[in-house]
């Protein structure tokens, strides 16, 4: 039975593959330029989702703070568009800082003219960020449903903080990327925008194997032991702090690439990153596709997203409830996710309840478990 | 105390609220010794494993292991130094297989750098190869450990502890849940460990602590009431009244 099972997954991952190679060389050409657009806005939200995977999935690290990380990383790349793009304006600072009277440009801004600094900045300080809270809360030994509270407060704590700095970072109003250029071109404009589609895709299949390096192995057995036992990895001379403060880093550091890939491609950064619900939304992607699984994490983002701008235009107002409920499907019918699901006896567990009779395996499917696994 | 003790318990007093759960109590442990620990419920034998683990702080004491103290100790560097523990039901990782739970174990430096850019040494594989066969694990190796019955998930956790190779091993109750020869299994099994190592074992079952054929203290109320080998025990006065019962009754 394991044996069959095995082989299923690996059909699972192999018709993945092919259909998302497929999708990825035909996207472009297929679809409008606003279609593509969207569909590379959602590739880029599964990176942060695939984060949410790595913390929540594996590590049972209920997250209700990833909009942080990711609105970081907005920032980051958004500044840089910002700055490069602004030579034209008074001062040669940003067009938004005039409207405050703000002649000189803020210190902080200052690296960002720099593409090398900012191409690492849009990683490395949403992962320093996540980890140093990480750090001070897992020391103390928060966990569970507080720690989940604290990362909601933080994202509270943050969201105010750039909602109110206009003279900073042009507050609630955010920053604009679409009208401002890289390499000589609009990073609004179709050819820019069929790049940044591109580039999403490479990110989110590498962003997969880093996962899936990071989990595979010891280091992914340990995160395990953390969920479901952490004492026990403590007195066999593990320091689960360590662990838990590295991975969600490495969660923050995604949702910080997400976070940049997402608003070159929707043209704004703002505090609306920052938003509980979004945050949550995060967390319904990761559960409905399905958690501790990596590749449920992405269809989830992806599907979800893109079901949520379908419905959107046929149905409005009617998003809200859909997403309830399947968050409320999958709490109540299916804990796994839908992967989960699937990966498990699911399929055939319901076409059994359909009246299709099942194989049943007995003596010999065991006789040949016996040949493969001992020499008696 | 002398030089030969690997452990020292001096005055351990541990308060819980005005309960104690330890009072003043005093324990010494020679290297490569078997002692069993007995006592009735409420007696402080889990909070007594727990001070040593660094899991509880004593209010008052000190903690002396290989010569160092372990008072404010966190629990992994306590267990790095050397004090392994199997807790009283089994806790293993039950969505691991059991070969990853023996490599979990097993595995030194216990860094995470380690663990994500190294593969697992050759001779800590021949260890667990060496752990299962002595548990009797072998043909399980790739099984989920949450599959396993209850007295295979008790062996997984005794083959753990003994990859840790802890100087000292803490012991709750191996046997809680055993059938019969599993048990004479157990205890044989434990008996070839000392010598080697270290060994406390918590017990109820006193043909299982018989079989152990080792030192025994007996705990009440916090405090060790009574130590030597079995006969000796039987014969005392206060142990007969607080925990084994008159032979009458």
């Amino acid at each position: 039975m394991s044996l069959s099972k095995i082989k299923f997954n690996k059909k699972i991952v192999l018709s993945f593959w092919i259909i998302l190679i497929a999708l990825i060389i035909a996207a472009p050409s297929l679809l409008p330029v606003f279609r593509l657009n969207l569909l590379g806005r959602y590739l880029s939200l599964s990176i942060v989702a695939l984060g949410v995977d790595l913390i929540w999935g594996y590590t049972g690290l209920l997250s209700l703070g990833q909009g942080i990380f990711f609105a970081l990383g907005g920032y980051c790349a958004a500044m840089y568009l910002q700055i490069t793009s602004s030579s034209e304006f008074p001062n040669n600072i940003p067009e938004f800082f005039a409207l405050y009277g703000v002649e000189k440009l803020p210190f902080f801004w200052e690296p960002f003219r720099s593409p090398v600094f900012t191409f690492f900045a849009i990683w490395i300080i949403p992962a320093l960020v996540s980890g140093l809270i990480g750090f001070l809360v897992f020391r103390n030994r928060i966990k569970g449903v507080y720690f989940s509270i604290l990362t909601q407060a933080s994202l509270l704590v943050f969201f105010n903080f750039f909602n109110g700095q206009q003279k900073l970072i042009n507050g609630t109003n955010g920053l604009k990327t679409d009208v401002t250029e890289l390499f000589g071109q609009m990073v609004g404009s179709e050819s820019m925008q069929r790049l940044f589609f591109w580039l999403t895709a490479i990110l989110v299949i590498g962003a997969w194997f880093f996962a899936k390096w990071v989990v595979k192995g010891r280091f992914g057995n340990i995160l395990i032991g953390i969920r479901d036992d952490e004492p026990r990895v403590r007195f066999t001379g593990y320091n689960p702090v360590i662990f838990k403060t590295i991975i969600f880093s490495i969660a923050g550091g995604l949702a910080g690439i997400s976070g940049a890939l997402y608003t070159v491609q929707s043209g704004i950064v703002s505090p609306q990153f920052m938003t509980v619900p979004f945050s949550i939304e995060m967390v319904i992607w990761v559960a409905v596709g399905g958690r501790g699984t990596l590749l449920g994490a992405i269809l989830g983002a992806v599907l979800i997203n893109y079901a949520k701008s379908l419905v959107s235009e046929a149905l409005p107002a009617s998003w809200m409830f859909i997403q309830g409920g399947l968050f409320i499907l999958v709490v109540t019918s299916l804990p796994e996710g839908v992967l989960g699901w699937i990966q498990g006896d699911g399929p055939r567990n319901a076409l059994q309840k359909f009246g299709f009779k099942r194989k049943i395996e007995t003596y010999p499917s065991l006789e040949i478990n016996n040949k493969e696994g001992n020499n008696e | 105390m002398n030089n030969r003790d690997l452990l020292n318990l001096i005055d351990i007093t541990v308060s819980f609220e005005g309960f104690l759960a330890l009072n003043k109590l005093n324990l010494n442990l020679k290297k490569g010794e078997l002692r069993a620990v007995i006592g009735p419920n409420g007696a402080g034998k889990t909070t007594f494993l727990d001070v040593i683990t660094g899991k509880v702080r004593p209010t008052k004491g000190e903690v002396i292991f290989k010569g160092k103290s372990l008072i404010g100790r966190k629990e992994h560097k306590i267990a790095r130094l050397g004090v392994g523990r199997k807790f009283q039901s089994p806790r293993i990782f039950e969505n691991l297989t059991v070969k990853e739970n023996l490599e979990i174990s097993v595995t030194t430096p216990k860094s995470p750098l380690n663990l994500i850019n190294k593969n697992i040494k050759e001779e800590q594989l021949d260890e667990i190869e060496r752990l299962m066969k002595i548990v009797n694990l072998s043909q399980k190796v790739n099984s989920k450990a949450g599959s396993l019955s209850h007295g295979q998930k008790q062996w997984l956790e005794i083959a753990m502890l003994v990859g840790q190779k802890p100087d000292l091993m803490l012991v709750d109750e191996p046997v809680a849940g055993l059938t019969d020869e599993e048990t004479d299994l157990t205890a044989d099994l434990l008996k070839s460990l000392s010598g080697d190592n270290t060994v406390v074992v918590i017990d109820h079952d006193m043909e299982f602590i018989r079989r152990l054929d080792s030192n025994v203290s007996v705990l009440n109320q916090g405090t060790v009431l009574c130590e030597g080998t079995m006969e000796t025990i039987q014969k005392d006065k206060k142990v007969i009244d607080v925990y084994l019962g008159r032979p009458e009754d």
